[in-house]
């Protein structure tokens, strides 16, 4: 919650994945609160963005009705195109996708994403969902975006699993291994929005968010966490902001109340 | 007249997938999940079968917990709004089933390859990722024209594709709507297609508007008419998604001996899907999440 109450912490970071869109993009919206920045996005400042959905839905406009995931039937009715994954996905590796949107739930220092299967300080292993779509989105958009809980065990020196690569060990990494363009632009954490060092591709904290110290996001980082010399607040939603995301999310699922 | 292939669902799964059968399902992700099957299949006892498939609801987290799965290649598995899938879990972490882990692209691109009659595609993604470099059905190539590095991704083959239509005639000519996943991928590669149609239709209906068929009658080897086939997961045009009944499965499968009650009460003490709904579910409950909000589309002219 923020200090006063007014907004959740998720609204906050739904705001901040939504500025992180630009007008006339395309989008491809993942899981979670990323379909929710979609729609905030859609309603604000990007009104011609167009959304791309993994089962294979491009949208144009935001559904009629609240929805809980992608596969909600408001979100097929009257949407722009309703093909196959493999269309969608063929629309991404031939680099039409400006911006995907990924959840994790272990990261590194250069944004490398496991969310298949973790080990404990025991050894004991685990199990996670998997990829997804996440490897397909990290691998093959423009830039992508990734939205997770800044916890320590989940900030760490180097993921157990690379699911989808981020900037590898740094540097001139995905080049050298074949990858076509892309990379992480931006985490969104609980804590804070980070980027990414230009030359090093070592991962920046860019703001902290409202009543957040620079040493708590230190210390739920598993590393020694570079901080931006123009370090910032993240910008708390606006009161329109929370109005869209109660209609988006009316009994607070993805968002909290 | 060609013969008819519509058989019951329990006869349908007994003839088409034997034990250790490789079963691609849960094809469009979210939408027209075959559950129907699913619980056929665990009703049946199978045993040691490979599940295929993109992102896969709560479906085959609930036959791997009936203990009807020996190995999993697909993207993803677990329950789409609440995460962690427990069945598959506890599978992993106690190595009773082997994972072959794939991106929905991977696995879109083997399917692919196979519906193509050829042993591998080439793509740009999974380049650096350990799902290229752990899985053996994916490695990296040099472009023939270009030398530039590629990753190669070989044909998946599955024995049979199991897909919840809208509508079928008794030749398994069907029509399918709305976002279709990997599905024209996985029956074009499978062996055997086997269809559980919401509704049963005249050849004629099917004919009048052949772009909307999904695959040519006589790759299907079977028809199930199954209504509700797919619920709690949405149907286009003709039920939407239960979300309560998946947040109830995350609840009734957290703790083994909880799922094993699940399994009795919503599996095996129901003899098939028409009683489940009845019973399980009710008629307030299935009013509730039909279509209420109708969008027929304009007709087209096919005629010369």
């Amino acid at each position: 919650m923020a200090i006063d109450g007014s907004y959740t912490r998720a609204q906050l970071m739904v705001a901040a994945a939504a500025r992180e869109i630009a007008d006339h993009e395309v989008i491809f919206v993942g899981m979670r609160l990323p379909l929710l920045g979609f729609l905030l996005a859609k309603s604000l400042h990007a009104p011609n963005a167009i959304g791309i959905y993994e089962l294979g839905i491009v949208r144009e406009t935001v559904s009629p009705e609240p929805i809980l995931t992608m596969g909600d039937l408001p979100n097929l009715y009257r949407s722009a195109w309703l093909a196959d994954t493999f269309d969608a996905m063929c629309l991404l590796q031939q680099g039409f996708v400006s911006a995907s949107f990924i959840g994790g739930a272990q990261v590194d220092r250069y944004g490398n994403l496991n969310t298949t299967r973790t080990f404990d300080t025991a050894g004991r292993m685990a199990a996670l969902p998997g990829s997804g779509g996440a490897c397909d989105l990290a691998c093959l958009a423009r830039r992508h975006i990734i939205v997770m809980s800044h916890e320590r065990r989940r900030f760490v020196e180097r993921v157990d699993y690379i699911t989808s690569p981020g900037w590898g060990e740094g540097g001139s990494w995905r080049n050298d291994v074949g990858l076509p363009r892309g990379g992480p632009s931006t985490v969104i954490t609980t804590l804070g929005v980070l980027r990414f060092d230009a030359e090093t591709r070592e991962m920046v904290l860019a703001s902290v968010h409202p009543g957040v110290r620079v040493e708590d996001v230190a210390a739920q980082t598993g590393w020694n966490l570079k901080v931006s010399s123009d370090l910032t607040e993240t910008p708390a939603p606006t009161a329109e902001e929370i109005d869209l995301l109660r209609r988006f999310d009316p009994k607070g699922y993805w968002t909290g109340k | 007249m060609l013969p008819s292939k519509v058989l019951p669902l329990s006869e349908a799964v007994q003839r088409f997938v034997p034990d250790g059968a490789a079963v691609a399902l849960g094809l469009s992700l979210e939408t027209a999940i075959p559950f129907a099957f699913g619980h056929e299949a665990i009703r049946q006892n199978k045993r040691h079968l490979t599940l295929i498939g993109p992102i896969s609801d709560i479906l085959f987290d609930q036959l791997i917990g009936a203990g009807c799965v020996d190995r999993v290649r697909a993207a993803w598995v677990g329950n789409v709004i609440t995460g962690i899938g427990y069945n598959y879990q506890r599978a992993v972490e106690s190595s009773s089933i082997v994972v072959e882990h794939h991106s929905n692209f991977t696995i879109s691109l083997a399917l692919k390859a196979a519906s193509m009659g050829i042993t591998f595609l080439p793509s740009l993604t999974a380049l650096g990722s350990d799902i290229a470099s752990e899985n053996p059905s994916i490695t990296t190539m040099s472009c023939p024209f270009t030398r530039k590095r590629l990753s190669a991704v070989a044909a998946i083959r599955p024995d049979v594709a199991v897909v919840q239509v809208q509508r079928s005639d008794i030749s398994g000519n069907a029509h399918v709507w709305g976002c279709l996943g990997i599905t024209r991928e996985a029956c074009m590669a499978a062996e055997r297609v086997l269809l559980l149609a919401e509704e049963i239709v005249s050849s004629d209906t099917i004919f009048r508007d052949p772009n909307r068929v999904l695959i040519p009658g006589f790759r299907v080897s079977a028809v199930a008419h199954v209504p509700w086939g797919a619920y709690p997961s949405p149907m286009p045009g003709y039920y939407n998604r239960d979300h309560e009944e998946f947040l109830r499965y995350k609840n009734c499968s957290k703790r083994p001996e909880d799922f094993e009650v699940w399994l009795r009460s919503d599996v095996h003490d129901v003899p098939d899907r028409d009683s489940y709904m009845r019973k399980c579910i009710g008629e307030k409950r299935m009013q509730a999440l039909a279509i209420h909000h109708h969008s027929i589309a304009e007709g087209v002219d096919y005629g010369y």
